[in-house]
């Protein structure tokens, strides 16, 4: 049996409102609000970063698998906005675990889906055998252009994933990947903002890359949506993921836990890992789990989870989702926000 | 040149490995070459817990250059494991409101970049639990 053996997330203390940000630029707050469904999102402290943001999340997951971290054999962060070009986000965040130095370690790219590839590479190496444990991150501290739609979203946080095949806490049953070449979203090398190719933002992008990852998991699983108790795809706004578990014959209910972006906004890699978390933080044995990300450019990736009787031994050992989510939250107005960002400009 | 030192220093900033003394048991953080107390020169590697309480602290309001733009910020001085004490940032807090004997846990986070083209520099801060 494969997968996740230890599981954990972080979230920054720091907030903003959508209501804060609409108001900065004349916008009507209750109908970005309401359109998008954003009441809040998460900000990254001035002195953290994908990196410091991976290395909390993994700690909680090492909490939870309670393993000698030499054990670990390969380390893939998925991110959007690893600090560096050029310089391996893993490198810092295996020394400051205690990991390696005897270690595969990798910075993987792919929009918002880079963490679910590396929950997927990671997953799959334990499968082949290659090794005991490897560890999958998707984090992120993305940024939207002032004024643009995605500053309304673009959020901190990430959740960290140790797979191996011993204490299995939630057994990977089926797993698919989609992708197509899509503008929808991009960010050439040297740009500060991404751009995003209007019309090509819904349905020839999101819709059509989890719906074509969704069903062809429920194919190849010949599972029903009504078999599993929760359901996560990746959360760009509010209403997306919705709209999508809708099309693909969920409901409410069974998205509800996962359905976090409301309060955090869209953490990009660490989206529906950070999801997952939620769920994970709450499961009971046997609970089937239905996820599916996805990243611009395009693509997504789908995992069927199978919840085991180790679940209800890890979930105490660290801090939950919500334990983040919900407590300490510091609010920034648009002035600070724009200085923790980095938004103005300043004598060098 | 800062960037060595960065670098040599990396278990002490990244994950609080400090030395025990393979004799009388005292904990030097920084690692130290001679114990202080005994003179022995045997260490053992050990890491020190992340959990302790804040002894004392100051709130910094005119910061130097690097830090200007983060003031008001408290630096302070906090007791862990082993009746280690270490100076570190006290972070994520509004400053008016901490007090001594505060319990505190000791996080990964950026120190400095080395300007604006050089590299990161991360080590530890302490956050209120
Ligand atoms: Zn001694």
């Amino acid at each position: 049996m494969v997968g996740i053996v230890g599981f954990g997330a972080y979230l920054p203390r720091y907030r903003i409102k959508a209501e804060t940000i609409a108001k900065q630029w004349g916008m009507d707050p209750i109908a970005i609000v309401r359109g998008l469904q954003l009441n809040e999102k998460t900000v990254p402290g001035q002195d953290e970063d994908t990196i410091t943001i991976s290395v909390a999340a993994a700690k909680n997951a090492l909490l939870r698998a309670q393993i000698d971290p030499q054990e670990i054999g390969a380390v893939y962060i998925g991110s959007e906005s690893h600090p560096y070009a050029v310089k391996p986000s893993g490198a810092t965040l295996i020394d400051a675990i205690g990991i390696g130095p005897h270690v595969h370690v990798a910075s993987y790219e792919f929009a918002c889906k880079a963490g679910s590839e590396a929950m997927y590479v990671a997953a799959n190496l334990v499968k082949a055998g290659e090794m005991k444990y490897a560890l999958g991150i998707g984090a992120d501290t993305s940024q939207g252009a002032p004024g643009d739609a995605l500053e309304y979203s673009a959020s901190a946080g990430g959740a960290a994933f140790i797979m191996g095949s011993e204490k299995v806490v939630a057994e990977i049953l089926f797993t698919h990947s989609y992708t197509s070449d899509t503008p929808d979203f991009w960010r050439r090398e040297g740009e500060d903002y991404p751009r995003h190719g209007g019309r090509f933002t819904g349905e020839p992008a999101y819709f059509k890359h989890i719906m074509g990852a969704g069903r062809a998991l429920l194919e190849k699983s010949k599972l029903k949506p009504q078999d599993f108790k929760y359901a996560v795809f990746h959360m760009p706004n509010g209403k997306f993921p919705q709209e999508v578990g809708k099309r693909l014959g969920f409901t409410k209910e069974q998205l509800e836990v996962g359905w976090i972006v409301p309060w955090m906004g869209n953490t990009y890699s660490g989206s529906s890992p950070t999801g997952l978390a939620a769920i994970l933080d709450v499961a009971k044995p046997n609970d089937l789990i239905f996820m599916v990300s996805f990243g611009s450019g395009a693509g997504s990736d789908g995992f069927i989870y199978r919840v085991t009787k180790e679940i209800t031994k890890v979930q105490n050992r660290a801090l939950k989702l919500r334990d983040y989510l919900n407590n300490d939250k510091i609010y920034l107005d648009y002035g600070q926000y724009a200085k923790f960002r980095k938004k103005i400009k300043l004598n060098e | 040149m800062i960037t060595a030192r960065y670098h040599r220093e990396i278990p002490q900033r990244y994950r609080l490995e400090a030395g025990k003394c393979a004799k009388c048991g005292y904990v030097a953080f920084p690692p130290r070459l001679v114990c202080p107390k005994c003179k022995t020169k045997k260490f053992k590697t050990i890491n020190l817990k992340d959990e302790g309480k804040i002894l004392t602290y100051t709130i910094i309001r005119v910061g130097p250059d690097k830090f200007s733009k983060e003031t008001p910020y408290a630096i302070g001085i906090v007791e862990v494991s082993d009746g280690v004490r270490l100076t570190t940032q006290i972070a994520d807090v509004d400053v008016e409101k901490l007090k001594i004997g505060q319990k505190v846990k000791l996080v990964f986070r950026k120190i400095q970049d080395d300007g604006k083209a050089g590299i990161h520099m991360y080590g530890y801060k302490a956050v209120l639990v």
